[in-house]
Protein backbone atom coordinates (compact mmCIF):
# COMPACT_ATOMS: atom_id res chain seq x y z
CA UNK A 1 0.00 0.00 0.00
CA UNK A 2 2.89 2.32 0.87
CA UNK A 3 4.36 2.52 -2.55
CA UNK A 4 0.99 2.84 -4.03
CA UNK A 5 0.49 6.33 -2.13
CA UNK A 6 4.15 7.39 -2.89
CA UNK A 7 3.21 6.70 -6.50
CA UNK A 8 0.37 9.43 -6.14
CA UNK A 9 1.65 11.53 -4.18
CA UNK A 10 4.93 12.79 -6.20
CA UNK A 11 3.74 12.72 -9.03
CA UNK A 12 2.12 16.24 -10.27
CA UNK A 13 5.11 16.94 -12.84
CA UNK A 14 5.20 13.40 -13.72
CA UNK A 15 1.53 13.45 -14.91
CA UNK A 16 2.43 16.97 -16.46
CA UNK A 17 5.59 14.86 -18.24
CA UNK A 18 2.82 11.94 -18.92
CA UNK A 19 0.46 14.70 -20.72
CA UNK A 20 3.13 16.47 -22.65
CA UNK A 21 3.42 12.86 -24.34
CA UNK A 22 0.05 12.33 -25.12
CA UNK A 23 -0.16 15.67 -26.85
CA UNK A 24 3.15 15.71 -28.74
CA UNK A 25 1.57 11.49 -29.78
CA UNK A 26 -1.56 13.06 -31.22
CA UNK A 27 0.66 15.72 -33.26
CA UNK A 28 2.62 12.98 -35.06
CA UNK A 29 -0.33 11.10 -35.48
CA UNK A 30 -1.71 13.78 -37.76
CA UNK A 31 1.30 14.47 -39.38
CA UNK A 32 1.97 10.73 -40.04
CA UNK A 33 -1.73 10.51 -41.87
CA UNK A 34 -0.09 13.00 -44.29
CA UNK A 35 2.66 10.53 -45.33
CA UNK A 36 2.31 7.99 -48.24
CA UNK A 37 3.47 5.29 -46.28
CA UNK A 38 1.36 3.33 -48.46
CA UNK A 39 -0.08 0.18 -46.71
CA UNK A 40 1.53 1.20 -42.97
CA UNK A 41 -0.70 4.38 -42.66
CA UNK A 42 -3.03 2.13 -40.69
CA UNK A 43 -0.56 0.41 -38.64
CA UNK A 44 1.40 3.23 -37.71
CA UNK A 45 -1.89 5.27 -36.64
CA UNK A 46 -2.63 2.18 -34.14
CA UNK A 47 0.62 2.02 -33.07
CA UNK A 48 0.56 5.58 -32.16
CA UNK A 49 -2.94 4.96 -30.74
CA UNK A 50 -2.17 1.95 -28.66
CA UNK A 51 0.98 3.32 -27.16
CA UNK A 52 -1.31 6.22 -25.94
CA UNK A 53 -3.27 4.38 -24.42
CA UNK A 54 -0.59 2.54 -22.75
CA UNK A 55 0.60 4.86 -21.12
CA UNK A 56 -2.64 6.63 -19.95
CA UNK A 57 -3.60 3.19 -18.36
CA UNK A 58 -0.76 2.72 -17.20
CA UNK A 59 0.24 6.33 -15.42
CA UNK A 60 -3.18 8.18 -15.49
CA UNK A 61 -5.54 5.05 -14.57
CA UNK A 62 -2.61 3.92 -12.45
CA UNK A 63 -2.52 -0.07 -13.07
CA UNK A 64 1.41 0.11 -12.64
CA UNK A 65 1.84 0.48 -8.72
CA UNK A 66 -2.16 -1.06 -8.51
CA UNK A 67 -2.43 -2.72 -5.53
CA UNK A 68 -4.52 -5.50 -6.45
CA UNK A 69 -2.80 -7.67 -8.87
CA UNK A 70 -6.61 -8.95 -10.08
CA UNK A 71 -7.23 -5.86 -11.44
CA UNK A 72 -3.92 -6.77 -14.01
CA UNK A 73 -5.44 -9.95 -14.91
CA UNK A 74 -8.65 -8.43 -15.45
CA UNK A 75 -6.92 -5.55 -17.93
CA UNK A 76 -5.33 -8.57 -19.77
CA UNK A 77 -8.09 -10.51 -20.19
CA UNK A 78 -10.44 -7.97 -21.32
CA UNK A 79 -7.54 -6.98 -24.20
CA UNK A 80 -7.30 -10.87 -24.98
CA UNK A 81 -10.42 -11.64 -25.28
CA UNK A 82 -10.97 -8.47 -27.28
CA UNK A 83 -7.84 -9.91 -30.04
CA UNK A 84 -10.02 -13.12 -29.80
CA UNK A 85 -12.86 -11.46 -30.93
CA UNK A 86 -11.38 -9.26 -33.64
CA UNK A 87 -9.23 -12.45 -35.06
CA UNK A 88 -12.08 -14.93 -34.86
CA UNK A 89 -14.24 -12.44 -36.75
CA UNK A 90 -11.53 -11.64 -39.55
CA UNK A 91 -10.94 -15.65 -39.94
CA UNK A 92 -14.58 -16.17 -40.76
CA UNK A 93 -14.24 -12.94 -43.00
CA UNK A 94 -11.12 -13.40 -44.72
CA UNK A 95 -12.12 -17.35 -45.73
CA UNK A 96 -15.54 -16.16 -47.03
CA UNK A 97 -16.12 -15.95 -50.93
CA UNK A 98 -18.03 -12.75 -50.83
CA UNK A 99 -18.00 -10.53 -53.57
CA UNK B 1 -21.51 0.76 -7.85
CA UNK B 2 -21.18 4.05 -5.87
CA UNK B 3 -23.99 3.19 -3.33
CA UNK B 4 -21.76 0.34 -1.98
CA UNK B 5 -19.03 2.62 -1.20
CA UNK B 6 -21.45 5.85 0.34
CA UNK B 7 -19.95 6.63 3.29
CA UNK B 8 -21.93 6.12 6.42
CA UNK B 9 -23.75 9.10 8.83
CA UNK B 10 -20.71 10.28 11.16
CA UNK B 11 -22.73 9.65 14.13
CA UNK B 12 -22.68 6.32 15.72
CA UNK B 13 -23.84 3.81 13.20
CA UNK B 14 -23.38 -0.11 13.39
CA UNK B 15 -20.27 0.36 10.89
CA UNK B 16 -18.26 2.43 13.17
CA UNK B 17 -19.14 1.03 16.88
CA UNK B 18 -18.01 -2.54 15.23
CA UNK B 19 -14.89 -0.67 13.73
CA UNK B 20 -14.37 1.12 17.21
CA UNK B 21 -10.73 0.69 16.71
CA UNK B 22 -10.08 2.48 13.26
CA UNK B 23 -10.51 5.64 13.14
CA UNK B 24 -12.26 5.76 9.28
CA UNK B 25 -15.97 6.20 9.73
CA UNK B 26 -16.32 5.50 5.80
CA UNK B 27 -14.70 1.76 6.58
CA UNK B 28 -17.86 -0.30 5.95
CA UNK B 29 -18.50 -3.35 7.74
CA UNK B 30 -17.98 -5.78 5.79
CA UNK B 31 -14.47 -4.90 5.00
CA UNK B 32 -11.13 -5.68 6.83
CA UNK B 33 -9.78 -2.70 5.89
CA UNK B 34 -9.33 0.51 3.89
CA UNK B 35 -7.34 -0.64 1.45
CA UNK B 36 -9.68 -4.02 1.01
CA UNK B 37 -12.40 -1.55 0.61
CA UNK B 38 -10.77 0.34 -1.74
CA UNK B 39 -9.04 -2.35 -4.05
CA UNK B 40 -12.60 -4.28 -3.97
CA UNK B 41 -14.75 -0.68 -5.77
CA UNK B 42 -11.59 0.15 -8.04
CA UNK B 43 -11.87 -3.58 -9.28
CA UNK B 44 -15.62 -3.43 -9.57
CA UNK B 45 -14.81 -0.45 -12.01
CA UNK B 46 -11.96 -2.34 -14.23
CA UNK B 47 -14.68 -5.00 -14.34
CA UNK B 48 -16.82 -3.02 -15.73
CA UNK B 49 -14.48 -0.99 -18.24
CA UNK B 50 -13.68 -4.71 -18.91
CA UNK B 51 -17.30 -5.03 -20.32
CA UNK B 52 -17.02 -2.16 -21.99
CA UNK B 53 -13.83 -2.72 -24.17
CA UNK B 54 -15.44 -5.73 -25.34
CA UNK B 55 -18.89 -3.53 -25.83
CA UNK B 56 -16.63 -1.08 -27.81
CA UNK B 57 -14.66 -3.85 -29.23
CA UNK B 58 -17.92 -5.44 -31.25
CA UNK B 59 -17.98 -2.02 -33.08
CA UNK B 60 -14.69 -1.66 -34.03
CA UNK B 61 -14.22 -5.15 -34.85
CA UNK B 62 -17.36 -4.26 -37.41
CA UNK B 63 -15.73 -0.98 -38.47
CA UNK B 64 -12.71 -3.11 -39.52
CA UNK B 65 -14.26 -5.67 -41.79
CA UNK B 66 -16.40 -2.59 -43.71
CA UNK B 67 -12.89 -0.45 -43.94
CA UNK B 68 -11.50 -3.80 -45.58
CA UNK B 69 -14.78 -4.23 -47.71
CA UNK B 70 -15.48 -0.83 -48.43
CA UNK B 71 -12.10 0.26 -48.40
CA UNK B 72 -12.02 3.28 -50.87
CA UNK B 73 -15.13 4.66 -49.85
CA UNK B 74 -14.28 4.40 -46.57
CA UNK B 75 -11.11 6.75 -46.67
CA UNK B 76 -13.85 8.89 -49.74
CA UNK B 77 -16.44 9.41 -46.57
CA UNK B 78 -13.49 10.26 -44.29
CA UNK B 79 -11.84 13.24 -46.30
CA UNK B 80 -15.58 15.13 -45.79
CA UNK B 81 -14.83 14.60 -41.72
CA UNK B 82 -13.25 18.17 -40.00
CA UNK B 83 -9.62 17.30 -39.19
CA UNK B 84 -9.06 20.54 -37.09
CA UNK B 85 -12.57 19.68 -35.15
CA UNK B 86 -11.36 15.69 -34.06
CA UNK B 87 -7.66 16.58 -33.18
CA UNK B 88 -9.24 19.84 -31.16
CA UNK B 89 -11.68 17.38 -29.50
CA UNK B 90 -8.64 15.16 -28.86
CA UNK B 91 -6.35 17.68 -27.58
CA UNK B 92 -9.85 18.73 -25.01
CA UNK B 93 -10.23 15.29 -24.07
CA UNK B 94 -6.51 14.50 -22.76
CA UNK B 95 -6.49 17.44 -20.90
CA UNK B 96 -9.72 16.73 -19.43
CA UNK B 97 -7.57 13.46 -18.31
CA UNK B 98 -4.91 15.44 -17.10
CA UNK B 99 -7.76 17.51 -14.63
CA UNK B 100 -8.91 14.44 -13.63
CA UNK B 101 -5.81 12.89 -12.63
CA UNK B 102 -5.39 16.04 -10.75
CA UNK B 103 -8.50 15.77 -8.95
CA UNK B 104 -7.43 12.16 -7.88
CA UNK B 105 -4.28 13.68 -6.70
CA UNK B 106 -5.87 16.67 -4.44
CA UNK B 107 -8.61 13.82 -3.36
CA UNK B 108 -6.10 11.70 -1.95
CA UNK B 109 -3.97 14.79 -0.67
CA UNK B 110 -6.83 16.65 0.90
CA UNK B 111 -6.39 19.43 -0.78
CA UNK B 112 -10.16 20.53 -1.66
CA UNK B 113 -10.17 23.67 -3.21
CA UNK B 114 -7.47 21.58 -5.55
CA UNK B 115 -10.42 18.63 -6.00
CA UNK B 116 -12.68 21.12 -6.64
CA UNK B 117 -10.97 23.66 -9.57
CA UNK B 118 -9.80 20.54 -11.06
CA UNK B 119 -13.66 18.71 -11.16
CA UNK B 120 -15.06 21.92 -12.54
CA UNK B 121 -12.01 22.02 -15.22
CA UNK B 122 -12.88 18.50 -16.53
CA UNK B 123 -16.68 19.85 -16.85
CA UNK B 124 -15.26 22.19 -18.94
CA UNK B 125 -13.64 20.19 -20.72
CA UNK B 126 -16.07 17.69 -21.18
CA UNK B 127 -18.69 19.71 -22.32
CA UNK B 128 -16.40 21.72 -24.71
CA UNK B 129 -15.82 18.20 -26.41
CA UNK B 130 -19.45 17.77 -26.32
CA UNK B 131 -20.35 21.65 -27.75
CA UNK B 132 -17.10 20.74 -30.93
CA UNK B 133 -19.45 17.13 -31.57
CA UNK B 134 -22.64 19.08 -31.93
CA UNK B 135 -20.73 21.48 -34.41
CA UNK B 136 -19.50 18.69 -36.22
CA UNK B 137 -22.99 16.58 -36.24
CA UNK B 138 -24.95 19.97 -37.50
CA UNK B 139 -22.41 19.91 -40.21
CA UNK B 140 -23.19 16.39 -41.32
CA UNK B 141 -27.10 16.83 -41.35
CA UNK B 142 -26.72 20.45 -43.27
CA UNK B 143 -24.80 18.68 -46.19
CA UNK B 144 -26.61 15.84 -45.93
CA UNK B 145 -24.43 12.95 -44.57
CA UNK B 146 -26.74 10.91 -42.14
CA UNK B 147 -27.43 7.48 -43.27
CA UNK B 148 -30.95 7.30 -44.22
CA UNK B 149 -32.08 11.01 -43.97
CA UNK B 150 -31.88 11.59 -47.77
CA UNK B 151 -28.28 10.75 -47.83
CA UNK B 152 -26.21 11.61 -50.61
CA UNK B 153 -22.26 12.78 -50.76
CA UNK B 154 -21.14 15.11 -53.46
CA UNK B 155 -17.42 15.32 -51.83
CA UNK B 156 -15.04 13.93 -53.09
CA UNK B 157 -16.40 12.23 -55.76
CA UNK B 158 -13.91 9.69 -56.45
CA UNK B 159 -12.28 7.01 -54.34
CA UNK B 160 -8.75 8.59 -52.94
CA UNK B 161 -5.57 7.53 -55.35
CA UNK B 162 -8.03 6.39 -57.62
CA UNK B 163 -9.54 9.08 -59.67
CA UNK B 164 -10.76 6.84 -62.37
CA UNK B 165 -12.98 4.65 -59.83
CA UNK B 166 -15.94 6.96 -58.14
CA UNK B 167 -17.52 6.83 -54.93
CA UNK B 168 -20.02 4.19 -53.74
CA UNK B 169 -23.31 6.13 -52.55
CA UNK B 170 -24.40 3.27 -50.15
CA UNK B 171 -20.68 2.12 -49.27
CA UNK B 172 -20.48 5.61 -48.00
CA UNK B 173 -23.43 5.50 -46.30
CA UNK B 174 -22.07 2.73 -44.30
CA UNK B 175 -18.81 5.04 -42.83
CA UNK B 176 -21.26 6.95 -41.55
CA UNK B 177 -23.10 4.82 -40.05
CA UNK B 178 -20.51 3.59 -38.24
CA UNK B 179 -19.32 6.84 -37.98
CA UNK B 180 -22.17 8.02 -35.69
CA UNK B 181 -22.78 4.76 -34.25
CA UNK B 182 -19.33 4.97 -32.60
CA UNK B 183 -19.19 9.10 -31.99
CA UNK B 184 -22.37 8.56 -30.39
CA UNK B 185 -22.09 5.91 -28.17
CA UNK B 186 -18.57 7.60 -27.30
CA UNK B 187 -20.38 10.91 -26.83
CA UNK B 188 -23.58 9.29 -24.38
CA UNK B 189 -20.49 7.92 -22.16
CA UNK B 190 -19.07 11.57 -22.15
CA UNK B 191 -22.60 12.58 -20.97
CA UNK B 192 -22.78 10.23 -18.45
CA UNK B 193 -19.01 10.95 -17.28
CA UNK B 194 -20.57 14.47 -16.96
CA UNK B 195 -22.95 13.49 -15.05
CA UNK B 196 -21.05 11.67 -12.35
CA UNK B 197 -18.85 14.47 -12.35
CA UNK B 198 -21.21 17.03 -11.56
CA UNK B 199 -22.13 14.24 -8.78
CA UNK B 200 -18.44 13.90 -7.63
CA UNK B 201 -18.19 18.13 -7.80
CA UNK B 202 -21.53 18.57 -5.19
CA UNK B 203 -19.85 15.78 -2.98
CA UNK B 204 -16.66 17.29 -2.70
CA UNK B 205 -18.25 20.87 -2.30
CA UNK B 206 -19.79 18.98 0.89
CA UNK B 207 -16.25 17.89 1.74
CA UNK B 208 -17.19 14.20 1.89
CA UNK B 209 -13.91 13.06 0.30
CA UNK B 210 -10.69 12.86 2.54
CA UNK B 211 -7.30 11.22 2.32
CA UNK B 212 -8.87 8.00 3.68
CA UNK B 213 -12.11 7.68 1.61
CA UNK B 214 -11.87 9.48 -1.97
CA UNK B 215 -12.77 6.12 -3.81
CA UNK B 216 -15.41 7.55 -5.74
CA UNK B 217 -13.18 10.23 -7.28
CA UNK B 218 -10.67 7.30 -7.90
CA UNK B 219 -13.44 5.40 -10.18
CA UNK B 220 -14.76 7.98 -11.76
CA UNK B 221 -11.52 8.98 -12.83
CA UNK B 222 -11.06 5.38 -13.84
CA UNK B 223 -14.41 5.83 -16.23
CA UNK B 224 -13.10 9.39 -17.36
CA UNK B 225 -9.96 7.65 -18.74
CA UNK B 226 -11.29 5.12 -20.43
CA UNK B 227 -13.94 7.51 -22.40
CA UNK B 228 -10.59 9.29 -23.07
CA UNK B 229 -9.45 5.92 -24.34
CA UNK B 230 -11.91 4.97 -26.63
CA UNK B 231 -11.39 8.39 -28.59
CA UNK B 232 -7.88 8.05 -28.66
CA UNK B 233 -8.51 5.32 -31.49
CA UNK B 234 -11.68 6.64 -33.02
CA UNK B 235 -9.74 9.78 -33.86
CA UNK B 236 -7.53 8.15 -36.25
CA UNK B 237 -9.92 5.35 -37.28
CA UNK B 238 -12.18 7.74 -37.97
CA UNK B 239 -10.72 11.57 -39.41
CA UNK B 240 -7.27 10.11 -40.93
CA UNK B 241 -7.55 7.63 -42.45
CA UNK B 242 -6.61 8.03 -46.89
CA UNK B 243 -5.52 11.46 -45.86
CA UNK B 244 -1.98 11.52 -47.97
CA UNK B 245 -2.04 12.84 -51.33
Amino acid sequence: MSDQHEEHSSSLGFYVGIWITLMVCTGITVWAAFLDLHQFNAAVALIIATFKATLVVLFFMHLRGAGERLIKVWVIASIFFMLVLIALSMADFGTRLWS
Amino acid sequence: MFTRTRRPPLHDSAATAHHAAHDNPALLHHFAEESQQRNAASLGMWVFLAQEVMFFGGLFCAYLIYRLKYFGDFGAASQTLDIKLGATNTIVLIGSSLTVVFAVWAAKNGRRSMLLINLVLTLILGCAFLGIKAVEYRSKFVEHHVPDLGFHMDEPTHIPGHPDIPVNQRHAEMFFSLYFIMTGLHALHMIIGIGLFLWLLIMAWKGRYTPQYNTPVEIGGLYWHFVDLVWIYLFPLLYLIDRHP
